[in-house]
């Protein structure tokens, strides 16, 4: 029980850190194209192990079954969502940031 | 531990937050929002484990889906609409000039 | 100060900070997306506070339906707020401040939160709705008992409303509106998004079938009739945003909607009546089978599903009938 323990904690950890990770890029990186990396990083990975070191410590399989729903749904949307958003927006010619450009 | 990932949570929906009000443009705040929407989820997935009420999980799913849909229906519907440059513009005209260009646009 | 009241505390300052912003924004399409965000903090907090069928059905309407329908109406009108004059704001910032005052007023005469004399907890009503619905009915769900059994006229009334909405979106803008207003938007499909269109297809039976679970476990969990509902819609929505109207219109044709408006509010009605044929009064389950409890049963669920056909129809024409509209600026 406890390597459990402590390998959900190591998982919930890790997770956390992607996800404050991902928002501080959210809000410092220069354009939108940039920002979608970091917005995109919170939801497969910093989601993915959250939800994997709740996995671990779950007090009934009907429970790890909705986690494991929640992880699917998350894995096919997020993805989808930030590639589609991406490609409209180039679509619609937001500007690319290079080397030396303000910040926008 | 999970308080932990609570806090990071609580302080991502902020940042994400920020990146929402400040924008600039439509993309960036779908990007935002949709981001928001995502830890909307994981923050109802920690709820239920730190009180204890797990099946919180089922609106867990509802909030992956509506927030999915609601991202595409964004985009559907904002995208032949009007030209994202001219909105662009837009916010700029109103942030640079507000109050004037309010009286002069009511005399006209 | 405990990590729960430090929880809802972050969120409530959110939510003021998004409410501050909505205001403040001109461009509507912005403001309708962050008014979806205001709906997941609402929902995160009626969470907190253990409400969740209340959370589940704002989820699903506030950031699901509302969201696209007010989408769909900008996209057929300016998608710009209007600048309202210095002057005549003042009107309205004195309405907003007084009608603000005299909530946080009476704000003071609510019980302490989570407070354990407060009327609703001593009133008799609570003890029988708790306790007694578990040997009358026999569902763990309180909330739904109370929903779709004790108080089922109100939710008749709910019912009723919701296919009034319907019934008077479908005279503007539908069958009946003017034909030269209805004419088709010509392009409302995403084809160009080969990956969307194949994870959409692929989660299609998914939604449908958490819409069925949400619709059959409302007895035991979160969820029910007006939920499943608003799900339902919410799949059609994706579908039609994404493979195009017509598309959607083929797999569920727009007379089949249009009947199925009225059909719902039927079967609520039909089993009302039935009752009344069979000995008791209008909508007491009991007289449905030779078991009161399984008589409980039955009379719900067939509630619950008549509640899921009305709101899926009436959310999902709503919506045809916003898109198939071209804008008119």
């Amino acid at each position: 029980m406890i390597v459990l323990d402590i390998a959900s904690v190591v998982l919930l950890a890790a997770g956390a850190l992607f996800v404050v990770s991902g928002g501080v890029g959210l809000l410092r990186f220069p354009d939108f194209y940039t920002r979608v990396h970091a917005a995109g990083i919170t939801d497969s990975a910093g989601a993915g192990l959250i939800l994997l070191g709740l996995l671990l410590r779950t007090p009934s399989w009907e429970t790890g079954v909705r986690l494991l729903v929640i992880m699917l749904f998350l894995a096919l949307t997020g993805p989808t969502a930030s590639y589609v958003l991406a490609f409209a927006a180039r679509r619609d010619g937001v500007p690319i940031w290079r080397e030396g450009d303000p910040r926008r | 531990m999970i308080v932990a990932v609570m806090a990071a949570l609580l302080v991502t929906m902020v940042l994400a937050l920020a990146r929402a009000f400040v924008g600039p443009g439509r993309y960036n705040r779908i990007l935002a929002i949709n981001m928001f929407g995502t830890k909307t989820v994981l923050f109802v997935a920690v709820a239920g484990f730190l009180f204890g009420r797990p099946e919180f999980l089922d609106i867990g799913i509802l909030y992956a889906l509506v927030n999915f849909v609601a991202v595409v229906a964004v985009l559907r519907l904002t995208h032949y609409d009007d030209d994202l440059a001219d909105d662009l513009a837009d916010d700029l005209a109103d942030d640079l000039a507000d109050e004037p260009a309010t009286d002069g646009e009511d005399r006209a | 100060m405990t990590v729960f009241t430090l929880i809802n505390i972050s969120l409530l300052a959110i939510l003021v900070a998004t409410a501050l912003t909505v205001s403040r924004l001109r461009a509507l399409y912005e403001a309708a997306m962050l008014s979806a965000l205001f709906s997941l903090v609402t929902a995160c907090l009626f969470v907190l506070l253990d409400a969740v069928d209340v959370a589940f059905t704002e989820a699903a309407v506030g950031v699901g339906i509302s969201t696209v329908l007010l989408l769909g109406g900008l996209a057929l009108t300016r998608s710009r707020e209007a600048v309202t004059p210095r002057r005549r704001r003042l009107p309205g910032a004195a309405v907003a401040i007084l009608a603000g005052g005299t909530l946080v007023y009476a704000s003071q005469d609510l019980p302490a939160f989570g407070s354990a004399d407060s009327p609703v907890q001593r009133h008799p009503l609570t003890d029988t709705y708790l306790h007694q619905s578990q040997e009358d009915i026999g569902i763990p769900n309180t909330v739904t008992s109370v929903l779709a059994s004790y108080r089922g006229l109100d939710t008749l009334g709910e019912l009723l409303v919701v296919f009034t909405a319907g019934v008077a979106v479908l005279a503007l803008l539908g069958p009946l509106a003017h034909p030269v207003d209805a004419r088709r938007r010509d392009d409302l499909d995403l084809v160009d998004y080969r990956v969307l269109r194949v994870i959409s297809a692929m989660l299609m039976p998914f939604i449908l079938l958490f819409a069925l679970y949400v619709l059959f476990h409302g007895d035991f969990g979160p969820g029910g009739g007006f939920q499943a509902g608003v799900i339902f819609a919410a799949g059609f929505v994706l579908y039609g945003l994404v493979f195009g109207l017509d598309k959607a219109q083929q797999v569920v044709p727009r007379v089949v909607l249009w009947a199925l408006i009225p059909f719902g509010l039927l079967l609520y009605l039909g089993v009302g009546v039935v009752n009344m044929l069979l000995g008791g009064s209008f909508l007491d389950y009991d007289t449905l089978s030779s078991d009161p409890a399984a008589g409980q049963h039955l009379g719900i669920l067939l509630v619950e599903s008549a509640i899921g056909i009305t709101v899926a129809a009436v959310m999902t024409t709503v919506f045809f009938s916003f898109a198939n509209r071209r804008a008119t600026r």
